[in-house]
């Protein structure tokens, strides 16, 4: 039980980032396979709507490896979703919370703040920015790209690949214009 | 059956991302406001550990439990890196998730990221339809 309470504090970066980056070096001697889960969303759309489209038009059979590994992150996010906090509330900055305050955004029992992402915002404007467009811009961007923070960001700058810095640079910089200028803005029009 | 390995890996994986916080919100909100060191410091000590590991793999040659070669394909530049980097930037700080924190945030509760992952597999496939008309 000490154990359990010991897992179940908020985990230091050093230790999460030592156990993000060993699954680099697990998935290669587990079986040769390069670290990247954007590539789970191009099987989705091979297996499921490949509409004969060029770019849907492999053998997703022989990735499905990677399809098993993005469901494994389901079921990890549910164990420890469910047996592993500690209960507390998330520790945010204090400058962040106070531009949080402007968007609404006031609970922090959860990862997410439950005021954005809940099923009954799904038909306002929210549901339309943080659900479907977000997500969009994830899913065209990311396979534009070629990999997403996993594949370039990770496992391509763990192989010293200079594309994969220039795709983490641009990855920063979309986000910093969206943090700064887009989300303040929605919250401004919208709310 | 082979693949079973790579669910238990995926589960540790969804473990530690939830654990890290790195699947957050607020955290990427942190990142980009560039007040809180968090993600920073977690994704430097993950490149640097993978930095090390794949020296140490190719230094030793080192083979798969199956005893396969291992062998890492380098990436190629394309101005995708560069389009496809910012388009995803954008939605990275808006959903507070990379593809792999939207499995595990619906894995946590959230059921209703189902549908930010049914738009990004929508953004993927249009993609797909379009890539040819692309810069790249």
């Amino acid at each position: 039980m000490q154990l359990l309470k010991f897992i179940q504090q908020p985990w230091h970066w050093s230790v999460s980032g030592l156990l993000i980056g060993l699954t680099v070096p697990v998935l290669l001697l587990l079986g040769n396979k390069a670290f990247g889960i954007s590539s789970s969303l191009r099987h989705i759309c091979a297996a499921c709507f490949p509409a004969d489209i060029t770019f849907f038009k492999y053998d997703w059979k022989k990735e499905s490896w990677n399809l098993f590994f993005v469901g494994g992150i389901v079921i990890g996010g549910f164990l420890a979703g469910h047996f592993l906090q500690d209960g507390n509330d998330i520790q945010v900055a204090a400058a962040t919370q106070e531009r949080l305050a402007n968007y609404g955004v006031h609970d922090y029992s959860a990862l997410l703040p439950p005021e954005i992402f809940s099923w009954s915002n799904l038909f306002t404007w929210k549901g339309g920015i943080f659900f479907v467009l977000g997500g969009f811009l994830v899913g065209f961007g990311t396979r534009y790209a070629g990999g997403c923070t996993s594949g370039h960001s990770i496992m391509g700058l763990s192989n010293l690949q200079w594309p994969s810095l220039v795709a983490t640079c641009c990855f920063m910089a979309g986000g910093f214009f969206s943090a700064n200028l887009l989300i303040p803005y929605f919250f401004k029009w919208f709310n | 059956m082979k693949n079973i390995k790579f669910l238990v890996a995926g589960i540790f994986f969804g473990i530690v991302l939830v654990k890290a916080q790195v699947i957050s919100w607020f955290r990427i909100q942190e990142m980009f406001q560039l007040t809180s060191f968090h993600m920073y410091g977690v994704i430097g000590t993950a490149v640097v550990t993978g930095i090390i590991s794949l020296q140490l793999i190719k230094r030793f040659n080192m083979k798969t439990i199956a005893g396969e070669p291992i062998s890492v394909t380098p990436k190629k530049f394309d101005k995708g890196q560069i389009f496809g980097g910012l388009i995803f930037g954008l939605g990275w700080a808006i959903t507070g998730a990379c593809p792999g924190p939207l499995f595990a945030q619906i894995g946590t509760g959230f059921t209703v990221v189902g549908i930010t992952l049914l738009s990004a597999i929508a953004g993927t496939w249009v993609y797909g339809a379009v890539q040819s008309r692309l810069p790249h």
